[in-house]
């Protein structure tokens, strides 16, 4: 790093603006990075947030896909899974999406019924008839308190307690008890309406799930695959990825791009250097330093820029989660991708020979 | 301290043929000695330079440096001796812009993996052997074409070589910085002991080689004492 150390110090202009460049794009990449992850909590924080294994929905028909939406549930069905051997609990969840009032304030919040008492809500154990649980951000948005009350689909119920944050498809939470939640539950087609959405399971290693499935009529998958059901998570999530994934390539072409210039304009350095006698290797490892040292001080930079961006947004409305996994994950990446493209472009140093140093043959 | 080449053929390609760079040479240089190598444009100067600097493999023919015969070594094996035995004085300076006079001269010793301290010493030696012990923290662009001439021909000195290697170094500098340049290359030849080749077009300079070998064609005319 002795030469490397110095041409950093010496092009201070050109590492610079190409600093400067890494410090931008992980600014974007963090920034991206923390909200894709607060859209996704949104999303889906209350199905992560449930205390079981697998999630059985009505099985579909006509080859459609899984989905939160479209699953009905009758009661015959999860008395069924319950009596499956190695399961240990099954408990209905119904889930839906409506409005709720209180004082003048309504808001749109997601119904998550279930059976009084029930460990799948937060609190479940004040969950009645008419006493709802109220996740802290449905409970801020209607201004009502524990012991306040509140309109549900005509109904008028009292708060148990404000207990957890969750979400489903941006919406906070109200867990009701699931006859509660069956008044804004839209009509299935059936009689009585459905019993619930989907079955909670909580299974264990002897569970044969595929045959509980054909027996109950269901179709199980693990809690975290169930994501997928929801229709504007699988769709939100990829596009965020992918322009993600976009800026990682960008990063890496661009960290690619200045050094193959920057190789290519010292390449009669690097003739003279190895005519002096500095192996290949030695060169090599100088210049993936020298890339290292660029990447990590820029990407060190950008990430706590976006860290303190973000800090400062998630204060108010805007959805953005700043966890280790949000900020240095991605920092990690760059870094990584970085050096990978630095790699191919430096690896011309292989090929330059020292003979050009001794200027053209006489 | 020597440099030999013996019966040395080099040729490139060329066309549909192949073009004779250097054909049969053989020389030999003695420590302490400096040889002229003189010849017009195209002649094999800088051939036989790069085949004496193990930069170029020749066709046939063998080149033994301070009693090491180079023949069938690796290419690291070849870097390595260069860096230990071998020092090259070229035509322009060929200064690594980011480093002082004195690093120009440390890298040599950090590519060796000598210790900082005693590079940094060695370095300064050096730069007062040639006269340049105020200009140690100047970068290239500070220095004047003779001063930075004076760096090349310390930082060849650098790692104690056997044979010195010394491409035209008078070309970019008038009639009177040159003939210090050639001093000075005289001077440390004797008092170092090396084995010492200059290659010139200059033949003002010849003066102070113990030998003159004239190149034409790719072979040794005539070798003469000035």
């Amino acid at each position: 790093m002795f030469v490397a150390w110095r041409d950093l110090k010496f092009a201070k202009g050109r590492f610079a603006l190409m600093a400067a460049v890494i410090v931008l794009i992980t600014l974007l990449v963090g920034l991206l990075s923390g909200l894709t992850a607060g859209l996704a909590r949104q999303n889906v924080s209350a199905i992560t947030g449930l205390p079981g294994t697998e999630i059985a929905f009505a099985a579909p028909g006509g080859g459609q896909d899984l989905s939160y939406s479209g699953s009905a549930v009758t009661r015959g069905q999860w008395e069924r899974w319950a009596g499956v051997p190695g399961v240990r609990s099954a408990e209905p969840l119904g889930i839906s999406t409506t409005r709720a009032a209180a004082g003048g304030r309504t808001a749109g919040v997601s119904v998550f019924g279930v059976e009084p008492g029930s460990a799948l809500a937060p609190a479940g154990e004040k969950i009645r008839d008419r006493a709802a649980v109220l996740s802290a951000t449905a409970a801020a948005g209607l201004g009502v308190r524990a012991g306040g009350t509140f309109t549900l689909a005509g109904r008028e119920l009292t708060v148990a307690a404000v207990a957890g944050d969750a979400f489903f498809s941006h919406t906070p939470v109200i867990w009701t008890a699931l006859d509660a939640w069956r008044t804004t539950a839209p009509p299935s087609g059936g009689s009585g309406g459905p019993e619930a959405t989907v079955i909670v399971l909580n299974t264990g290693p002897g569970a044969d799930l595929a045959a509980a499935d054909r027996a109950a009529g269901t179709r199980t998958v693990s809690r975290d695959a169930s994501l997928a059901a929801i229709g504007s998570y699988a769709s939100e999530n990829g596009s965020l990825q992918l322009m993600r994934g976009f800026l990682f390539a960008i990063s890496a072409l661009i960290i690619g791009a200045f050094f193959t210039v920057w190789t290519i304009q010292r390449s009669g350095d690097i003739a003279v250097l190895k005519a002096l006698g500095a192996s290949t290797a030695g060169l090599l490892r100088d210049a993936l330093g020298q890339a290292a040292v660029l990447l990590t001080g820029g990407t060190l930079a950008g990430t706590a820029i976006a860290a303190a961006v973000g800090a400062a947004v998630s204060r108010g409305d805007v959805p953005f989660l700043l966890t280790p996994a949000t900020v240095l994950l991605p920092a990690a990446v760059m870094i990584l991708l970085g050096v990978l493209g630095a790699a191919l472009s430096v690896h011309r140093i292989a090929s330059v020979d020292p003979l050009t140093a001794l200027g053209s043959t006489r | 301290m020597s440099l030999d080449l013996h019966d040395v053929t080099l040729t490139y390609p060329d066309g549909d043929g192949r073009l004779t760079a250097l054909d049969r040479v053989t020389l030999n240089v003695p420590g302490g000695g400096l040889t002229a190598v003189v010849g017009p444009s195209g002649s094999g100067k800088s051939s036989l330079l790069a085949v004496a600097a193990t930069l170029i493999a020749p066709d046939r023919g063998t080149v033994v440096i301070d009693g090491t015969e180079t023949t069938g070594m690796t290419r690291g094996e070849l870097t390595g001796l260069r860096r230990r035995k071998v020092g090259i004085v070229f035509q322009q300076a060929n200064l690594i812009p980011s480093l002082t006079a004195a690093e120009q001269l440390q890298v040599m010793a950090r590519l060796d993996g000598r210790s900082p301290a005693g590079a940094r010493t060695r370095a300064m030696e050096l730069l007062e052997a040639v006269g340049l012990a105020g200009q140690a923290a100047r970068r290239p662009h500070g220095l004047s074409g003779g001063q930075r001439q004076r760096v090349n021909i310390a930082r060849a000195l650098m790692n104690d070589p056997a044979v010195l290697l010394v491409d035209e170094p008078t070309s970019a500098l008038d009639h009177e910085r040159g003939a210090a340049v050639i001093e000075l290359i005289t001077g440390l030849t004797r008092r170092r002991g090396t084995a010492t080749v200059l290659v010139t077009h200059d033949r003002a300079h010849l003066a102070a080689a113990d030998r003159i070998v004239q190149v034409h064609d790719g072979r040794l005319r005539h070798t003469a004492a000035p």
